[in-house]
């Protein structure tokens, strides 16, 4: 097993936690907010290529979170436009993020089936 | 009931308080009011399908219970006036919908309990009614899911944030009687002062109140200290600071006898709820509870209770308004 990638992994996605952690107490940005943000933002790297050396680095620290999302999405779209030209531009996005929407909505899915929602500690 | 200055009026005879009833979730259980409480409850769902549904029992089995405690038949009385935080205020109408007595829905946000107090002294002041019901509610689950998100989504809540009482308070106020006796009151203005975080709804509404607190010393020509206690509900840690500050940039001092229900209702490190109680339910299962069982054992005389109400919805949180704010004030005396 290879340790120090579990460590950089650790170290950079609770960095990117972090940064939204203090989004959270520090601004008046909403949740939702940073969340749109982060897709954005990990969008744009991934557009212009520079998101993969962070993924290089840190695996599945980088990808897990939101802007992982976001620099699948714009992968993807560069992707299929090469492929498929124009169209790709609709379809490529969702295309490469299809597996980790679809898994989304088919556990969230059956955890409603065998869960009920709870209060919350704090 | 004669008008005393701008705002404020004082009752030709005093109006009754006969019984309260108060009954709050888990969290309130755990805090350090819950020997107070009639009723504490094991589980937010209370053994319904939905927080919803919970919460109508909530205020169905509040009323019930201050109606048998105050030993007068349901058929007499003339008015329930009822409120809470859901869309169309449904715990409220829901809960109450087999009492069979005339039902007069109310929305003050978290000044609901007190603008219903206001509404009954008066009809009872005016001899329209001899017996009412005053009532609030409001649940932590069912308020996320109106105003911010559904717990589902299991988000995080910001250090201004405060927690929205489970609770329901339930007074019955009555034309004659032994007391605790609301003896005069000051309905507030809309203030806004420009806030527009929904998560800090203290500051929003510390406007309001002080606006309505001022206004009621003013007119009846009171000091603060003419009170035991004055109490707001429900500003929470940030609101209160900033009352305390408004108010003696008006040359009054109230640090000593003043304090918010949502402060009171849980402990500040132990439960942490960040900036403290808030909700309809929470000034109503204070003073149901708590207030009053400290003016029966005489332990409090004079009593001002201001309630604020933030008068948003979710609606106008998206579309970046700002939040409105609202005090009532009714001062509580025994004679």
């Amino acid at each position: 097993m290879d340790w120090m990638m579990i460590l950089k992994a650790f170290v950079v996605g609770g960095a990117i936690c972090v940064i939204g952690q203090i989004l959270i107490d520090k601004t008046k940005l909403t949740p939702a907010r940073i969340l749109v943000a982060y897709v954005t933002i990990g969008a744009i790297l991934g557009g212009l290529g520079l998101y993969k050396y962070l993924i290089d680095f840190a695996g599945c620290g980088a990808t897990v979170p939101l802007t992982g999302f976001g620099s699948l999405l714009a992968k993807g779209t560069i992707s299929e436009v090469q492929t498929t030209g124009f169209i790709g531009a609709f379809t490529g996005g969702i295309k490469a993020a299809a597996g980790g929407i679809s898994a989304a909505i088919f556990f969230g899915y059956i955890a409603s089936l065998v869960s009920k929602p709870k209060i919350k500690k704090q | 009931m004669k008008k005393v200055g701008n705002q404020s009026y004082i009752l030709n005879k005093p109006v009754n308080i006969a019984a309260t009833a108060s009954i709050v979730g888990p969290k309130e259980k755990e805090g350090p009011l819950h020997q107070f409480f009639d009723q504490c409850l094991e589980d937010e769902f209370w053994g319904e399908s939905s927080w919803e549904k919970a919460e109508s029992k909530l205020v169905k089995e509040a009323v019930s219970m201050a109606i048998s405690k105050s030993g007068i038949a349901s058929s007499n009385i003339d008015f329930c006036f009822a409120g809470d935080l859901l869309n169309q205020c449904i715990a409220s109408s829901f809960g109450l919908r087999e009492t069979n007595i005339p039902f007069i829905g109310l929305f003050g946000a978290c000044s609901t309990f007190v603008e219903s107090m206001i509404m009954a002294s008066a009809l009872i002041d005016g001899d329209f009614a001899t017996n009412t019901i005053c009532t609030a509610s409001s649940h932590f689950c069912s308020a996320e899911k109106q105003f911010r998100f559904p717990l589902e989504l299991g988000n995080q809540r910001p250090p201004s944030s405060q927690w929205t009482v489970t609770g329901s308070g339930a007074a019955i106020l009555t034309k004659d009687g032994t007391g605790p006796f609301i003896t005069s009151f000051t309905p507030g203005k809309i203030v806004d002062m420009g806030i527009k975080d929904a998560n800090n709804m203290g500051a929003a509404m510390a406007g309001a109140a002080e606006d309505t607190l001022v206004r009621h010393l003013t007119d009846t020509g009171r000091e603060p200290n003419y009170y035991d206690v004055i109490l707001t509900g429900d500003l929470g840690y940030i609101g209160k600071d900033i009352l305390i500050d408004l108010v003696s940039s008006k040359g009054y001092n109230i640090k000593d006898i003043y304090n918010d229900c949502g402060v009171l209702m849980f402990y500040k490190e132990k439960q942490d709820t960040h900036s403290g109680g808030s909700g309809c339910g929470c000034i109503a299962t204070v003073f149901s509870g708590f207030v009053y069982q400290m003016l029966q054992e005489k332990k409090y005389k004079k009593v001002l209770m201001i309630a604020t109400g933030a008068l948003m919805n979710s609606t106008s949180t998206q579309q970046g308004e700002s939040i409105p704010g609202i005090a009532h004030a009714i001062s509580i005396e025994v004679l």
